[in-house]
């Protein structure tokens, strides 16, 4: 089983009686990205809350490295250690700088000593392009910078998945592409990551697979060309119209 | 993103008058009372020395002992109120029955029964100086309302935010004191600001248990001079100057959390 990065098994998720995951089968291996597509309310979002465990599945399961997200007995925290995750309103921690918002993380949960937490913290600003920012508050941050620091604050624990919830979709067009040039990095360097996106650029430049979802169930998955370019499935053909 | 600031504002009910930013003019109404105060306190011991000097010789005294106990209640009812407001929100049945049942007692029984109540209570077991049994009681009646301040004010704290902390792997105790609580200080600092004038002013309940604060000292100069208006309203005026100070300090704070929101 551990040669998935990403198990998921006959996933299923209600909410009451919607039904916000029906029955949803995926691996994914190691350094691979894929991307999730799909209209509002399909269930991507819940699809991606239940590998951290935001969101408990119904019934079903869902490893991360063969360690079970699903199963009551293992440490979730532990799982989510390995699983950055990255929102579509940034979610920074207001009260703090930039450079806090990252190291707070390494400091209360695997009690990294202040120093060694700040130098990470440093290098990751660096990385993402904001090393000039470190003593700025979110609220002195655009979109895209925000965005970048919640990135670098998902990577300071060292994951090795990376979850990223329509990571563009709050930003100004203009900054779109400062965010997507850094998970293009990230993806580069192998980063397995399970991106839910419309951005077609950053489809066809990383993606290694493209999942299409509606109303609640996985309906097609292939590569980008397969996908996009000769969609099998009458649903996703009239989604990506919609789109494109 | 001020807005979350406004979006929570957490509504006043027993504060001072509270300046209105809008209100610019010289004669607002702030500018009336507070100078008006100030003016005729300097001008009664000038006009007739005889009674107004020697009672503002007198009373001041009692103004320390307001703020003592003003300032230490509003410390432990803060205390008080941090875990009753976390106790209303806990998910655990019995905490938060017990934190709802503190908050209904304490709304249900006037200010001046509880005070009575708590000092006689107290006094049947251990004998406790006036002072303190009249701080336990304002902080016991305090917290009930600092805790629905801090209920209100972790509430204010968006989602989201938990939601960051605990995908970095954080419990949820190190989410709440590390991130959640941090952030409600912004939110409930403006009603902090205002129980702390309403209890300035409530504090005066504490003279019945003879804790000489500014109330009590007024009634020792009238008791023997029988100079009952002249005193009492030397007495109103300084609680009035007091508290619309106080009330300026307020709308300042609430004002520069609105300007340099950070959030
Ligand atoms: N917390 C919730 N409570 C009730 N219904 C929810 C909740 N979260 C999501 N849903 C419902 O589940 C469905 C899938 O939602 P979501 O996963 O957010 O879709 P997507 O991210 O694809 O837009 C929608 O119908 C949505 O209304
Ligand atoms: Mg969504």
């Amino acid at each position: 089983m551990a040669e998935y990065r990403i198990q998921i098994k006959d996933a299923c998720k209600n909410y009451g009686e919607v039904k916000a995951l029906k029955n949803a089968n995926l691996n994914i291996e190691a350094g691979e990205v894929v991307l999730v597509i799909g209209p509002s309310g399909s269930g991507k979002s819940t699809m991606l809350r239940c590998v951290n465990k935001l969101e408990t599945l119904s019934s079903g399961d869902i490893f991360v490295d063969g360690d079970c997200v699903t199963d009551p007995k293992s440490d979730i925290r532990k799982i989510r250690e390995e699983v950055g995750m990255v929102f579509q309103n940034f979610n920074l921690f207001s009260h703090l700088t930039a450079l806090r918002n990252i190291t707070l993380a390494l400091t209360t949960v695997k009690n990294t000593p202040k120093e060694e937490a700040d130098e990470i913290g440093k290098k990751l600003l660096a990385r993402v392009g904001l090393a000039d920012k470190e003593k700025s508050y979110p609220g002195q941050l655009s979109g895209g910078q925000q965005q970048r620091v919640a990135i670098a604050r998902a990577l300071a624990m060292n994951p090795r998945v990376m979850l990223f919830d329509e990571p563009t979709s709050a930003l100004d067009p203009e900054m779109i592409k400062e965010v997507l040039d850094v998970m293009l990095d990230l993806a580069k360097e192998g980063m397995t990551m399970m991106v839910v996106s419309h951005e077609m650029g950053f489809a066809k430049a990383a993606a290694d697979r493209v999942v299409f979802m509606d109303e609640g169930e996985i309906i097609e998955i292939g590569t980008p060309t397969e996908v996009f370019d000769s969609p099998k499935e009458v649903r996703t053909k009239t989604f990506l119209e919609h789109i494109l | 993103m001020a807005e979350i600031v406004k979006e929570s504002r957490i509504e006043v009910t027993d504060g001072a008058l509270i300046p209105d930013s809008a209100e610019k003019s010289i004669f607002s109404a702030w500018n009336i009372s507070f100078f008006g105060a100030i003016i005729i306190l300097i001008l009664l011991p000038i006009l007739s020395p005889d009674p107004y000097k020697d009672i503002l010789l007198f009373i001041p005294d009692g103004i320390a002992t307001t703020f003592q106990v003003t300032v230490l209640s509003i410390i432990f009812a803060l205390i008080v109120g941090l875990f009753a407001g976390l106790g209303r929100l806990s998910r655990v049945k019995i905490i938060n029955r017990i934190a709802t049942i503190y908050v209904e007692v304490v709304r249900g029984i006037p200010l001046l029964v509880q005070l009575f109540y708590i000092y006689y209570a107290l006094g049947k077991l251990v004998q406790l100086p006036r002072m303190t049994s009249a701080i336990i009681a304002m902080t016991f009646c305090y917290g009930a309302y600092m805790g629905e301040i801090f209920r209100a004010g972790i509430q204010g704290v968006p989602q989201g935010q938990m939601e960051a902390a605990l995908a970095l792997g954080m419990t949820r105790s190190q989410a709440i004191w590390k991130v959640i609580i941090p952030q409600t200080f912004r939110i409930i600092l403006p009603p902090v600001g205002n129980e702390f004038i309403a209890l300035l002013k409530d504090s005066s309940l504490v003279s019945i248990l003879a804790v000489s604060d500014l109330l009590r000292r007024g009634r020792e100069f009238a008791s023997t001079s029988f100079l009952y208006f002249e005193t009492y309203t030397v007495v109103a005026l300084i609680y009035l100057i007091i508290t619309l100070f106080l009330s300026r300090i307020v709308a300042y704070m609430e004002k520069r959390l609105k300007i340099n929101g950070r959030v």
